[in-house]
């Protein structure tokens, strides 16, 4: 089943055209990359797709149903969930808030009872924090659950984020450089993790890396974008074979 | 699952006992007659600062908005609560009841002011939303200025930019309620520090139950990151709108303690304009901005303090300097840094110079 598909979708600021005729389609369950030099438009193309940017020409379908032209808000709840480039973490709540913010759409109950403390209130509160600490688990940080979200190191505030994104129950997680500012450790580990969330919770991921040894370890397809256009894609063996990817990489 | 209370119950638990030994202090020196009558007479206006503390620490502390309308909101509670009462008093006996819906009238039309102002007002950033809920709160004084009403055996009057004597009303039976500039006389007074003090414990639990809840996380997550709260699926116009207009509710319910606690009710700009909405957002900055505790301390502290340093003139604005100071020590909290680097960031954005460097480091990487 093709969860994602866009057509021609592409944006212009001013006279630079950042992302042009981008074309791709994610059946569920694949781990799918999106690679290319600095400035390419990998993270333009997440943030047409979840609606930061409006695209000034082409359309998004997510499952067959368009996206494009939704706020940010509503393509959440429609099934897409990112993690950012330049963490975005809410920084002065804790680790167990950050993940119960995720949890927002699908744990509800009136403000009104929050207010008069209703016992409908403690009962969901409850099941959140169950919830939101089986997440912080899958990244190994239930240990940390109490800790402002900006006390954590740099590698495991990625892995918040990403836990942050999972318990808004996407259909398709869009992880922007999950790998930047990790030592090999830790990219290891993050492998690791990243497959076992396609496994376990039968994730489609979507994820732009510079790191070579985690998009061939993991990476099913590839997509490579070269000035806004697409230079390659296809099966990721074949792919980084391609002599243009292989020049584009590695200069003239 | 977790058998320790949670950092924020705690912290929760610290306020209300606080309260607590507040009000037991205050009852045992009123029952021992070592109240003062200055004391006395400070004891209701210092829980009403309480509750403007406290709610505008909603929108400055737990939104993340520079709004400078307080006092805005404060005056529309003040001025419709006490039409209420003035035209309820011979009709609703008992005093308690016509203070009670005096109150929920206050709040309620505060709270839809709050929504009206908010729905164009809350797309603006920083600065700019300052300069327009400051601007608000000068044209609602403007407005209640020019407000004429008064009652006659034909029924209530309402007029604006005249007189009482052009309202063509019969003479016999007129009774003014609202005489523009002059304001409102009269209102039925209800002086109770037991009943303001009712009042202060409401707003703290409603506050801090809405921070704890599903509701306030929502806030907060805007506050903390407003791109990131929309990725998660956080409405963001719908819960700004909230803390907003709960943050004006209780503004209003201010509006509604002062007005029935001043016999003469005018509105100038130390009661209802920019110096009051200052005055209230320094005593949240220096309570610590997000902190509601602190902002009942220091609702209290520089609310009585002057008034009790009188004896000691000398050294007077020293105390209070030195306690100022240590104020903005004791609350070095990151929320607080966080809210002035967004302030004077925004500040910066002015300067043409550095337009297109902020420009740039704003794009959503
Ligand atoms: N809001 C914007 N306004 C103007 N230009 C923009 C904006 N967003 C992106 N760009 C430009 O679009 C181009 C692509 O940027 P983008 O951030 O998508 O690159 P990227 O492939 O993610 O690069 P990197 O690997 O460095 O993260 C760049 O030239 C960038 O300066
Ligand atoms: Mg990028």
């Amino acid at each position: 089943m093709t969860i994602l598909e866009t057509k021609n979708l592409g944006i212009s600021f001013g006279g630079l055209r950042a992302v042009d005729d981008f074309n791709i389609e994610i059946q569920k369950g694949e781990l799918y990359g999106l690679i290319g030099p600095n400035g390419a438009g990998k993270t333009t193309v997440f943030n047409l797709l979840t609606g930061v940017y409006q695209p000034t020409c082409g359309t998004a379908y997510l499952e067959g149903k368009k996206i494009t032209g939704k706020k940010p808000a509503e393509i959440n709840k429609a099934g897409i969930a990112r993690t950012f480039q330049n963490i975005r973490l809410f920084s002065n709540l804790t680790v167990l808030d950050n993940v119960k913010i995720g949890l927002h759409n699908h744990y509800k109950y009136t403000t009104a009872s929050g207010i008069l403390r209703l016992p409908f209130y403690f009962k969901t509160e409850k099941k959140m924090n169950q919830r939101a600490m089986e997440m912080l688990k899958v990244f190994g940080l239930e240990e940390e659950s109490g800790y402002l979200a900006s006390n954590l190191p740099y590698g495991k505030q990625r892995k918040l984020e990403i836990a942050r994104a999972l318990a808004t129950e996407p259909k398709l997680l869009l992880l922007d450089e999950p790998a930047a500012g990790m030592n090999p450790n830790e990219t290891a580990e993050l492998m690791k993790t990243i497959r076992f969330v396609r496994d376990h919770f039968d994730m489609t991921i979507l994820l732009i890396e510079h790191d070579m040894k985690l998009v061939s370890g993991i990476c099913e397809k590839l997509t490579v974008l070269n000035f806004g256009t697409e230079l390659a894609k296809g099966p990721t063996e074949q792919v980084l074979k391609n002599p243009d990817v292989i020049t584009a990489y590695l200069g003239e | 699952m977790k058998k320790t209370l949670s950092a924020s119950t705690k912290s929760n638990l610290i306020t209300y006992a606080m309260l607590a030994v507040i009000f037991a202090v205050v009852q045992l020196l009123s029952v021992t007659g070592n109240l003062s009558s200055l004391v006395s007479g400070l004891l209701v206006p210092i829980c009403m600062y309480i509750i403007l503390a406290v709610s505008l620490n909603l929108t400055v502390g737990i939104l993340g908005d520079l709004s400078l309308g307080h006092a805005g909101f404060m005056c529309v509670g003040a001025y419709s609560s006490a039409i209420f009462s003035m035209l309820t008093k011979d009709v609703i006996s008992a005093d308690l009841l016509r203070y009670v819906l005096a109150l929920l009238v206050g709040g309620a039309f505060a709270a839809i002011f709050g929504i009206l102002i908010g729905i164009p007002v809350l797309r603006l950033k920083g600065d700019y939303l300052a300069i327009v809920t400051l601007a608000f709160g000068e044209i609602i004084k403007v407005i209640v200025n020019n407000m004429y009403i008064a009652k006659d055996i034909h029924g209530v009057h309402f007029a604006m930019l005249t007189s009482i004597s052009d309202m063509g009303l019969d003479e016999g039976s007129k009774e003014v309620i609202l005489n523009g500039p002059q304001g409102i006389s009269g209102t039925p007074q209800t002086k109770s520090f037991v009943i303001a003090f009712v009042l202060v414990v409401i707003t703290v639990a409603v506050i801090l139950n809405l921070i704890n809840s599903r509701t306030g996380r929502a806030i907060m997550s805007i506050r903390d990151n407003r791109i990131a709260a929309e990725s998660v699926g956080i409405n963001v116009t719908k819960y700004k709108l909230m803390a907003f207009s709960v943050s004006a509710f209780f503004a209003g319910v201010a509006g509604v303690i002062y007005s029935h606690n001043t016999y003469a009710l005018q509105a100038t700009t130390k009661n209802f304009g920019y110096d009051m909405s200052i005055l209230i957002l320094v005593l949240v900055v220096l309570g610590g901005i997000g902190s509601i505790k602190g902002s009942i301390l220091s609702s209290i502290i520089l609310i009585s303090l002057p008034e009790i340093l009188r004896d000691f003139q000398k050294y007077r604005m020293l105390i209070y300097a030195i306690l100022l100071i240590v104020m903005m020590i004791v609350n070095n909290n990151p929320v607080t840094k966080a809210f002035f680097k967004k302030i004077f960031g925004s500040l910066k954005r002015l300067l043409p110079k550095k337009k297109a460097a902020e420009k740039s480091s704003e794009v959503t990487q």
